[in-house]
């Protein structure tokens, strides 16, 4: 199926697509979004482009294997719970770290977001990981 | 604490080993026998201390909560036992470094070793229960890759899963055991039991408790009817062997008899079964072990013989018996140390382990030839070896048995002769004798080879010349570990004339007479076997698990169908039923519906939904049908926006859409849509789905009525923001508070993506 409106819009969604996804993931914490639509949203990218220019070709675009990616979302989410450990807490206690403190502003970042983005990677390696292999003929 | 330290340092070393060896090229036994050898030395520096009658006790907890620490009991009894192990372990290592030298993956072997010896040193050095429990599951794993450590034969392999087998489920049942045994201590530290005995035996537990650890201890030693492993078990390489009879291993069934013995011995239950049990396992294995012609074969029946004296001995539990348990321990394991590693240096040297053909070997290795004799003569029990004392003492323990002594003497008696038989067949036949045509010409063994042999025949010969002086130091606190009532018997070469004596004598004479006729006794006994004991245990155990196996598959056959609808099926009426007894019963129902407050542009959205849910069924295309479904989504989509759950409705978009691409793509690759189902299936699926749907109905409308819990919303609504510092709160769940199911989830689905993913690309490759 070679559409060239649906090509145009699915390579300039993809992008775009991806950005949300990291707006979404990042800013889960304190307003909808988070890890898993994030990820959905990561993986709905590529999906939509592999749509539009054929499994094939998106694949060669990627600069990482899916089945890798799921991986590595599971050992970061795995190893977001091993810094309580340090501190003396139980496994994956949330911990808060500040990077950046001013008075206007301050930077602080846990361990919860961590976790969140080893389900953001995991779930888009699953989910390209199925969705290519099913597309794939 | 060194204990303790001294085990993790030996786990180390096991680990390390593998990789290690091919830096240490052939000097690696002697170097890892640096280790046990240091062990040795500091258990042999404790004993002025321990026979003080000092404990050493050392403790680290690890499930503080249920009561499970890494304890560390060392009394004189594991003091014994450590000596063995390790001073064994010492020689198994030099010589295993030699002996190993042709085959191939000999660094994985000698860690396998290692490993084995490090978990039967945690056992006797354990004082919690389940700290034990470990370490003795550890031995039946390693014993496993030791028994099949030459794998491609189909016969060492089997022989590796029977013992695994069956000292496995002695495991499970020891574990059982040791938790009904910690119920009315409400602790499982051994220190406590010990002495605190009388709790078990008044409480109920006794029984099942005493069973089950019998049952551990049997299965672990060998004893009838399961000792058929131990013979098979001698596939493995004569290194392993030597160690696995001599201290390890099959030691550990009676060193756990021994250190329960004050708890759980003494009841006329402990006594009789440890006796008949003892017996029968001490006379079977000298009986079975007439007709073999398998070097190490006849060493394993022997062993089986002498675990079953063990075990008898402590069953009968006066002084001289307990006396004779500890003595004959040592001796036992310093001969049949020796003759396991001789029988492997002989095969080493001719290639063959048959004793119909070998002989005259005594002109071509003379030093060796001695070494094994004397170990003989400790087997058949003749002074000066120690094989003597330990002889008289269980002739001792017979006579002055409280129960039954006709009986245990007879089988005493008659076991004694067997051994005093072997020793002089194995001695005439192979050293002198035919000689039959070598291969090649055999050599003196390398030192390495008999350097462990040797010493430990010297070991057993100066602790039968000095018994009070050299042997009592080693055995009296060991013998007070298990019996705290009971003393020492001060240890004497020469006794004087009595019963004891006479017995000996005669023993000794039978042994000859059984020697000389053996041309017309054993063909005798052959035939005798084969009449009446046809049926191997080995066969019958192999087909057990056969006829096990055809269960499992018919099981699982019935209940892991493959029709994915029939477990779907499964699923829903068994929740659906279960939800509905459970509002049957919490509480009446109610059902207020008000749809008077519901906007109309809502109303629109559910007319949608069953218009799409009604289209989903009855539509003929399976596009179609899928497209309704995706219409039933977004609808509940629209309705979670409505009631402002926008991460629902997100995560719902996000979903839906990717479920109907996901379905479009496998739709490709169905059949035509067809009609298949009969009206009787469709009526059947109708009620299923009627079931299901009007639960989840019930259930909701319920839900703000009945109030089974105070709500655990309320707490996430406080504490999301304060603990921990986010306003979203379902995504703080998921995160946070609840981030180790999330954690788990997100494993679950990759494992099933994996799952699909290696499917699809099978089905492509076909």
């Amino acid at each position: 199926m070679e559409s060239i409106i649906l090509q145009i819009a699915a390579r300039h969604m993809r992008p775009l697509l991806l950005v949300l996804s990291l707006i979404v993931l990042y800013r889960g914490h304190n307003e909808p979004g988070g890890g898993f639509i994030g990820g959905l949203m990561f993986g709905a990218a590529y999906i939509l482009y592999a749509m539009a220019f054929g499994v094939k070709k998106t694949q060669k675009t990627l600069f990482f294997n899916p089945i890798n990616l799921t991986a590595l979302g599971l050992l970061v989410a795995l190893a977001s719970g091993i810094p309580a450990i340090f501190a003396g807490d139980l496994f994956m206690t949330g911990e808060w770290y500040t990077f950046f403190e001013h008075t206007a502003f301050e930077l602080k970042l846990g361990t919860p977001l961590l976790f969140d983005v080893g389900v953001y990677f995991a779930v888009a390696g699953m989910l390209m990981m199925v969705m290519f292999s099913l597309m794939e003929e | 604490m060194t204990t303790g330290l001294f085990l993790i340092v030996l786990l180390g070393v096991s680990a390390l080993a593998p990789f290690i060896r091919k830096y240490l090229k052939n000097s690696a036994g002697w170097i890892y026998a640096i280790w046990p050898f240091t062990g040795f030395l500091y258990y042999l520096s404790l004993l002025p201390q321990i026979n003080q009658g000092h404990v050493l006790m050392e403790s680290y907890t690890w499930l503080p909560a249920l009561g499970i620490n890494f304890s560390f009991y060392v009394d004189g009894f594991s003091v014994l036992f450590s000596l063995l192990v390790l001073g064994i372990g010492t020689f198994i290592m030099i010589y295993a470094g030699y002996y190993m030298r042709p085959y191939p993956m000999k660094g994985r072997f000698m860690g396998y070793l290692l490993l084995f010896m490090t978990a039967m040193q945690g056992i006797v050095v354990s004082g919690n229960l389940i700290t034990m429990f470990v370490f003795w599951e550890l031995t039946s794993v390693s014993s496993y890759l030791l028994i099949g450590y030459y794998h491609e034969k189909p016969e060492a392999r089997a022989s590796a899963l029977q013992a695994l087998l069956i000292t496995g489920f002695g495991g499970l049942a020891l574990l059982g055991g040791f938790v009904l045994l910690a119920i009315p201590y409400e602790s499982y530290e051994l220190s406590y039991i010990l002495s605190n005995p009388d709790l078990i035996k008044n409480s109920n537990l006794y029984l099942p408790a005493f069973i089950l650890v019998a049952i551990g201890a049997f299965t672990k030693s060998a004893q009838f009817p399961f000792h058929f492993w131990l013979p098979g078990a001698m596939t493995a390489p004569s290194p392993v062997s030597a160690f696995l009879h001599s201290a390890t291993m099959v030691k550990a069934g009676v060193f756990l008899l021994a250190r329960l013995n004050p708890v759980l011995g003494g009841t006329e239950l402990w006594s009789y079964t440890l006796t008949i049990v003892g017996a029968t396992t001490m006379f079977t294995g000298a009986w079975l072990s007439i007709t073999q012609v398998d070097l190490k074969r006849i060493l394993a029946y022997t062993t089986v013989s002498a675990l079953g004296t063990l075990v008898l001995l402590i069953g009968t539990g006066t002084e001289y018996a307990i006396n004779a348990a500890i003595i004959f321990l040592l001796v036992h394991a310093l001969y049949k140390g020796t003759l396991f590693m001789m029988a492997g240096n002989i095969e080493k040297k001719t290639g063959t382990r048959d004793i119909n053909q070998l002989g005259g070997l005594f002109k071509y290795m003379p030093f060796a030839a001695v070494v094994m004799i004397l170990a003989l003569v400790s087997m058949a029990g003749v002074p000066p070896m120690l094989g003597f004392l330990g002889k008289e003492l269980i002739y001792e323990a017979s006579v002055a048995a409280p129960k039954a002594h006709l009986f245990i003497l007879t089988l005493g008696f008659l076991t004694n002769v067997i051994l005093v038989f072997l020793s002089l067949r194995l001695t005439i036949d192979i050293f002198w004798g035919k000689e039959p045509e070598y291969a090649k010409t055999p050599a003196e063994p390398n030192l390495a080879l008999v350097i462990g042999p040797f010493f430990l025949v010297l070991a057993s010969f100066i602790l039968g010349l000095f018994p009070s002086a050299m042997a009592n130091p080693l055995t009296s606190s060991a013998i007070t570990s298990i019996s705290p009532e009971l003393d020492a018997i001060i240890l004497k070469l020469w006794h004087g004339f009595n019963l004891v004596l006479a017995l000996s004598v005669f023993t000794l004479l039978s042994g000859l007479f059984v020697f000389k006729y053996r041309h017309k006794i054993i063909p005798a006994i052959d035939r005798f076997n084969i009449k009446y004991f046809r049926r191997e245990f080995t066969r019958l155990f192999f087909q057990m698990i056969d006829a096990f196996l055809i269960f499992t598959k018919l099981k699982t056959k019935t209940l892991q169908h493959g029709y994915h609808r029939y477990y779907l099926m499964t699923l829903f009426v068994i929740a659906s039923v279960l939800v509905w007894i459970m509002i049957w019963r919490a509480d009446p129902i109610i059902l207020e519906l008000n749809f008077s407050d519901m906007p109309l542009n809502l109303v629109a959205v559910v007319i949608l939904i069953i218009a799409a849910a009604i289209s989903s069924i009855v539509s003929n295309s399976r596009v179609v049908a899928l497209i309704s479904l995706g219409v039933i989504g977004f609808g509940i989509t629209i309705i979670f926006i409505a009631y402002s759950g926008v991460d629902l409705a997100i995560t719902m978009i996000m979903v839906e859409t990717l479920l109907v691409i996901l379905a479009m793509t496998v739709v490709y690759h169905l059949p035509k849509y067809q009609n298949f189902s009969s009206t009787g299936a469709r009526m059947r699926d109708a009620l299923v789905a009627t079931l299901v749907g009007s639960f989840f109905i019930v259930l909701v409308l319920q839900a703000g009525t009945s109030t089974l819990d105070a709500p655990i919303s309320e707490f996430f609504k406080e504490a999301s923001y304060t603990q921990a510092f986010g306003r979203n709160i379902v995504n703080v769940i998921l995160v946070d508070f609840r981030a180790l199911d999330t954690l788990g989830e997100i494993t679950v689905i990759s494992i099933a993506a994996l799952g699909i993913y290696a499917m699809i690309q099978l089905s492509k490759k076909q």
